[in-house]
């Protein structure tokens, strides 16, 4: 489906902010015409004599093949931590090394049915390109954003250009309905007779999306944010516990193969554990 | 010695010999942060490399730990993996065909917690055609010992290295990775080498434990992990200079922190006649490459026809060039 994530030296072309969020545009050559929304970028903090030898992973928003300056990619992100805060500085012109596109991309229904596309704070990111692709294929698409407080909301005002309907929830109230983002999904499930659920955001609300999904008998994919020290697959730092095609539970990379995953494949209350029947547990020591 | 004078880094030659075995080039992966090396084959082709060193294969399929398993620290991070792995029949099936298939060279490094289970997965690996070289990682705790890491025990460190020996076929080295977390290195390595290690891998990460102040707990699903990374490259190059002043004869692979070509020189002038690239494949997939073709143009400027020629360089007192 894609054809493997490239290396390449970005360059900021825009860094804005957006509410509580920065929003990176890069140009990428190589990036934008192999992504699919759900993919990420992994990115390089600092220099190349950086003490942070960690990459960022951040997944895609907005990817462009082909513009004035060249293919760009570009990402939402929140200061965290050193990383976020280097990021946080760049200027425009300043190098960033990127790796992308990586991980597999949200599936795609083969009918045209109705979906509901649900992102909590920054996750709702990937969710606008995946609606383009999903209306494409004629399918109706409708949005829950939902975050703990107004300026935590992303892209709020795009979703409503990009949707059939958005519904929006803050923690606080300060914005659209009080509340988390799973209480208005039976309704609007119901509503618009929506048989897939995508979602992106924190665990805790992944895990929420899927006991709905779960409830309702629809499909969910949901798309992790799970803490990744490569992106491509070679470090095993960024396993959840999911039960594969063959039935079997593993510990499995978040990076290679998700970032998105069934949510009912997902087990989300285990997330930090290594559940009784995982292949190969228990597990001793050693390093 | 070298005759100082102009050398184009295209003109040196960098094959190397590892315990009787030769490489086009003295720069390898480090176990455990390349997997099987098909994920990096997406940035450079890994036959490229000296030798694709694969992550720690136990007998049996094993989970690992639970997550957190990082936790970044000053140019470096810890790690508490818990050497999750397919065991040795998913390997032999499936990771090393594809290595052989690229025509890469795998060295297999093979982590047991008992000495019947080195011994066992000595026996399954020389029975297989292509290994170029078996890696023992006896950073692994000794379930019939108290749990005592058998690294840090030059006893138990011997047993396992004359055990996995005894049953590789004669062609094959046998490479002992030692930890740093001993009083005397030295020790440890005359050890292994007198129970038939062919040469020494140096070093493997050092214990680390790490406080989130936020929560005020350990980071790491594990608590303790392994430092590696940049922030260690000193301890490991004192590691590799100790032993090779001890044993200048014996092969030795240096590890810890590399992330220049510099850095590979260096550890070369202490003693390694090849080296690894480690943590900082997962800042720069494309590092190992990268520094090849720096190690090259390092040596070059030194007036190094062969790399062979650096090692040991920084023991030779004021020899002048
Ligand atoms: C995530 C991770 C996993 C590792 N897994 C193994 C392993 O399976 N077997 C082993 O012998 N060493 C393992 N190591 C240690 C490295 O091979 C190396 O000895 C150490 O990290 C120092 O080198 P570096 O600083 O270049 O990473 C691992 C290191 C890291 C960071
Ligand atoms: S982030 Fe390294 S394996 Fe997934």
């Amino acid at each position: 489906m894609t054809s493997g994530p490239v290396q390449v030296t970005g360059r900021v072309l825009s860094l804005k902010r957006a509410g509580a969020y920065h929003h990176l545009t890069l140009v990428a050559e190589g990036v934008a015409e192999r992504t699919h929304p759900g993919q990420f970028v992994a990115l390089a903090v600092g220099d190349r004599n950086s003490p942070m030898l960690l990459r960022r992973a951040f997944s895609i928003y907005r990817a462009r093949p082909s513009g004035a300056y060249g293919g760009s990619v570009e990402v939402v992100f929140a200061v965290h931590g050193a990383g976020t805060a280097w990021l946080s500085q760049l200027r425009q012109h300043d190098e960033v090394d990127v790796v992308g596109p990586l991980g597999h991309p949200f599936a795609l229904p083969k009918q045209p049915v109705s979906c509901v596309l649900v992102g909590g704070g920054y996750g709702s990111a990937p969710l606008f390109g995946l609606a383009d692709r999903l209306k494409e294929r004629g399918c109706a698409v409708h949005m829950v954003l939902g975050a703990a407080t107004g300026d935590r909301l992303f892209g709020a005002l795009e979703a409503k250009r990009s949707a059939r309907s958005v519904t929006v929830t803050t923690d606080d109230g300060s914005v659209g309905i009080e509340g988390l983002v799973t209480d208005p999904l039976p309704d609007l499930l119901g509503r618009t007779g929506s048989e897939v659920i995508y979602a992106c955001g924190p665990m805790a609300m992944l895990r929420a999306v899927s006991a709905v999904s779960a409830e309702y008998g629809v499909w969910s994919q949901c798309a992790v944010e799970e803490s990744m020290a490569c992106g491509i697959g070679v470090c095993m730092t960024c396993v959840l516990p999911v039960v594969g095609d063959d039935g079997i539970l593993r510990l499995t990379r978040s990076c290679v193969e998700g970032p998105v995953f069934g949510g009912d494949r997902v087990l989300w209350d285990a997330v930090g554990t290594v559940p009784e029947g995982t292949w190969g547990a228990p597990a001793g020591a050693g390093h | 010695m070298s005759v100082p004078g102009p050398v184009l880094p295209s003109e040196v030659d960098l094959t190397t010999s590892l315990a009787g075995v030769s490489l086009p080039n003295p720069v390898l992966t480090a176990s455990g942060c390349a997997a099987a090396g098909r994920e990096l084959d997406q940035f450079f082709d890994v036959a490229d490399l000296g030798a694709v060193v694969t992550k720690s294969i136990m007998l049996d399929p094993r989970s690992g730990r639970p997550t957190p398993r990082m936790a970044e620290t000053p140019s470096g991070m810890l790690n508490s993996i818990g050497l999750q792995g397919p065991g040795i029949d998913g390997f032999l099936a499936s990771d090393l065909p594809w290595l052989l298939r690229r025509r890469a060279r795998p060295v297999v490094s093979i982590a047991g917690s008992t000495l019947g289970e080195y011994a066992e997965l000595a026996r399954r690996l020389g029975n297989t055609p292509g290994v170029t070289a078996v890696e023992v990682n006896i950073s692994c705790p000794n379930l019939e010992n108290r749990g005592l890491v058998f690294a840090c025990d030059r006893h138990q460190a011997a047993r396992v290295i004359s055990a996995v020996r005894r049953d590789t076929p004669r062609g094959v080295p046998v490479l002992a990775k030692l930890s740093p977390d001993v009083t005397n290195i030295v020790d440890i390595a005359e050890s292994v080498v007198d129970a038939g290690a062919d040469g020494l891998v140096m070093i493997n990460t050092l214990l680390g434990i790490s406080i989130d102040p936020e929560t005020m707990r350990p980071v790491l699903g594990g608590v303790t992990g392994g430092l590696s990374g940049p922030a260690i490259r000193p301890v490991a190059v004192r590691c590799v200079w100790q032993v090779h002043q001890a044993m200048p004869d014996v092969p030795i692979v240096g590890v810890g922190g590399i992330r220049t070509g510099a850095d590979a020189l260096e550890f070369m002038l202490a003693g390694a006649s090849a080296v690894q690239v480690g943590t900082v494949i997962f800042n720069d997939p494309s590092a190992p490459t990268r520094v090849l073709e720096e190690l090259r143009v390092e040596l070059a400027a030194r007036s190094f026809k062969a790399a062979r020629e650096a090692v040991g360089f920084a023991h030779r007192g004021d020899v002048p060039r």
